[in-house]
């Protein structure tokens, strides 16, 4: 199948007072229409910053897009001007945010908020758009929604407000669906109601997902495909059961040595670690970023960094070094 | 059981904030029942897992337990002593066997004083060490939470979240405690450091033979550190096993639906599984709903379960409950 968005080699950097911080260096991935992408890394892998690109919201200075293509429906959309990108953004392609309280606006009722974006992409009047927001509303389970659509954010739970914004991001819908750390704020029951609720949406809608956490136990829940990223690189792209039952690269298989086994028996074996820290992305290292960290470094890993490649039926790593042999490719 | 295990012995505790409404003339016109009637036992060298959702009462708990809140009612032994009726200097003395770790090593450390000067804190307000005294005991504490004795005189900015966490373990352990609350301390970390403070928290319990009250809603990762674990929901406790008992038979509704909420790092284990899904949000804990807590949200409730509180009871050994139903 063609895939809805894809990105190739996108290059994001910020220039601050201590240096230049590579926060993506060429990163691809893809995603088609009904799918999931999971992408999963720690914070300041670049996660982050490669959606926001393709939402054209990275803020300029001091970040700057200075590399590679963003393809939607086959058209780049990093050449697109302002008044074109703002047509696709909250109508065809749009984000929910980690923090649902920074992201609604306080002094305006949720009515309004989920109605605004209906009025201005799809030209419908105040009355439509706010019998669609009903109909949205009780779609995602909010109780009493005529009495709740002229209540303020502040009034609504965690939880309920996380409703709030994905109502107001399937508003207009869209194809692709980016959410970014949505239920980390939240408690693991209303974790799984928002997890039960997307599944459904996706399956009803059809649109794509692209679903950012650093939670590989909810990646292994949603995806059908995951990306692992570490300091602005992928390191290992992989169909999700592929990836949970034979892991490559040493950063996955570190990660998810360092959870608590599910098995009742090991449960209590001493966790695996990953020794250090992430780095900064100012200080440039020519060899593998993870190199410094990595059980299974070698000569080479210092010196050169390893491109991603594939290795099996659409598996991706970027390691030098094969994780079951210990031995290099 | 016998008493000289028991290091902490809660009974009946608690804590009520007051909810006020006038600036000048301020009357009380309800409460956050924040923890109501908790009673539960930590035994010496053992790692009590607390868990629930936010709001629950699980960080107020901790809290009341040293005194950082003043109980409204009901007793905290500690050793034998009652905290509760405990004051002044003799509290403070007592303090010094009791320290706290807190989730957010950024809001948890003085950004404008030194690494130094946060660890000797303690040291000075108990009158344990002084002067040079005091900067061995910093670097013999810093070596202990694995960070080089020579980042003393820095400040918490030039430290990762993980270090951070590392400076605030040390500056628990500076008055050599016998217990340590443990309020979500890794719950603001990076993945790949979690597992590094959770090591290092096991092998500081087994070098000092420290007791830990672990405060976390993460599951999982109670499951791995603890060796019993409490349940709350709504300021009350609604189970209380040793951890393989609790995650292999939970007995509690809320503890099942908990549980089965918890995703798994394993595709088809996750996929396939049954959830209980959870209808709503956790009621106010200002008017809590009568009889049990957890009936208008309960998959099982009965109409007794509206109006009969249920009791708290053992139902085999060493495994509480705190419902009709089981």
């Amino acid at each position: 199948m063609e895939p809805l968005l894809e990105l190739q080699n996108l290059v994001v950097k910020f220039h601050t007072l201590n240096g230049v911080v590579n926060a993506v260096n060429g990163v691809s991935y893809s995603v088609e229409t009904g799918k999931t992408l999971g992408i999963v890394g720690e914070s300041g892998c670049g996660k982050s910053v490669s959606v926001l690109s393709i939402m054209g919201l990275i803020p300029d200075p001091p970040g700057k897009i200075a590399g590679g293509k963003i393809l939607f429906n086959g058209e780049d959309l990093l050449t697109y001007e302002n008044r074109q990108m703002e047509s696709i953004r909250g109508a065809r392609i749009s984000m929910i945010f980690q923090d649902p309280m920074t992201s609604l606006n306080p002094v305006l009722t949720i009515g309004k908020q989920i109605s605004e974006s209906m009025e201005l992409h799809l030209a419908l009047s105040q009355k439509e758009a706010q019998g669609r927001s009903l109909e949205l509303l009780s779609l995602l389970g909010i109780p009493n929604p005529k009495e709740r659509f002229n209540d303020y954010p502040h009034q609504f739970s965690g939880g309920m407000r996380q409703r709030v914004m994905i109502a107001m991001a399937l508003s207009c819908n869209p194809d692709i669906l980016i959410a970014d750390e949505p239920t980390t704020a939240l408690d693991v029951t209303i974790q799984a109601q928002i997890l039960e609720l997307t599944k459904r949406l996706q399956g009803e809608m059809g649109m794509a997902i692209i679903w950012i956490t650093h939670d590989l136990a909810v990646i292994a829940e949603l995806a059908d495909r995951v990306s692992v990223m570490y300091a602005g690189y992928i390191v290992e792209e992989a169909d999700v059961f592929d990836l949970y039952d034979s892991p490559r690269h040493p950063y996955t298989l570190a990660l998810l040595k360092s959870l608590p086994s599910v098995d009742r028996r090991r449960a209590h074996e001493r966790l695996a670690t990953i020794p250090g820290s992430p780095p900064d992305g100012i200080a440039v290292f020519p060899g593998c970023p993870l190199a410094p960290r990595c059980h299974f470094m070698v000569e080479r890993c210092l010196h050169e960094n390893p491109k991603l490649k594939t290795i099996g039926l659409n598996h991706k790593i970027a390691c030098w070094v094969n994780v079951n042999t210990g031995k290099e490719i | 059981m016998n008493e000289s295990q028991t290091l902490v012995q809660v009974k009946a505790l608690k804590k009520y904030f007051p909810i006020t409404e006038g600036i000048i003339f301020q009357r009380e016109t309800g409460s956050i029942k924040a923890v109501d009637d908790v009673s539960f036992e930590i035994k010496k060298g053992e790692t009590l897992g607390l868990v629930g959702e936010s709001g629950c009462g699980k960080t107020t708990t901790g809290r009341t337990l040293i005194q950082l809140y003043r109980p409204t009612a009901g007793d905290v032994f500690f050793e034998g002593i009652n905290l509760a009726e405990t004051k002044g200097k003799e509290l403070r003395a007592l303090r010094k066997h009791m320290q706290m770790i807190f989730q957010d090593p950024y809001a948890s450390l003085n950004p404008r004083w030194t690494i130094s000067r946060i660890i000797t804190e303690p040291l000075r307000v108990h009158n344990i060490a002084k002067g040079k005294a005091s900067m061995d005991k910093v670097a013999e504490l810093l070596e202990l939470v694995q960070l080089n004795a020579n980042y003393m005189n820095r400040y918490p900015h030039e430290f990762s979240g993980g270090q951070r966490q590392r400076v605030g373990i040390a500056r628990a352990l500076a008055t050599m405690p016998k217990f340590i609350i443990c309020d979500e301390p890794i719950s603001a970390l990076d993945v790949s450091i979690q597992a590094q403070i959770v090591n290092l928290l096991e092998d500081l319990q087994e070098q000092l033979g420290l007791t830990y009250l672990f405060i976390a809603h993460d599951l999982s990762m109670v499951r791995h550190i603890c060796d019993r674990v409490a349940v709350m929901y709504l300021g009350v406790i609604v189970e209380l096993a040793d951890r393989d008992e609790l995650y292999s038979n939970p007995l509690h509704p809320y503890t099942q639906a908990l549980l089965s909420a918890v995703p798994i790092p394993d595709p088809r284990i996750t996929r396939a599984r049954k959830r209980i899904i959870l209808e709503g949000s956790p009621p106010s804990p200002e008017n809590p709903p009568t009889g049990c807590r957890f009936h208008p949200r309960c998959p099982n409730a009965k109409e007794g379960c509206k109006t009969e509180t249920p009791q708290w009871r053992e139902i085999k050994p060493n495994h509480w409950v705190c419902c009709l139903d089981c």
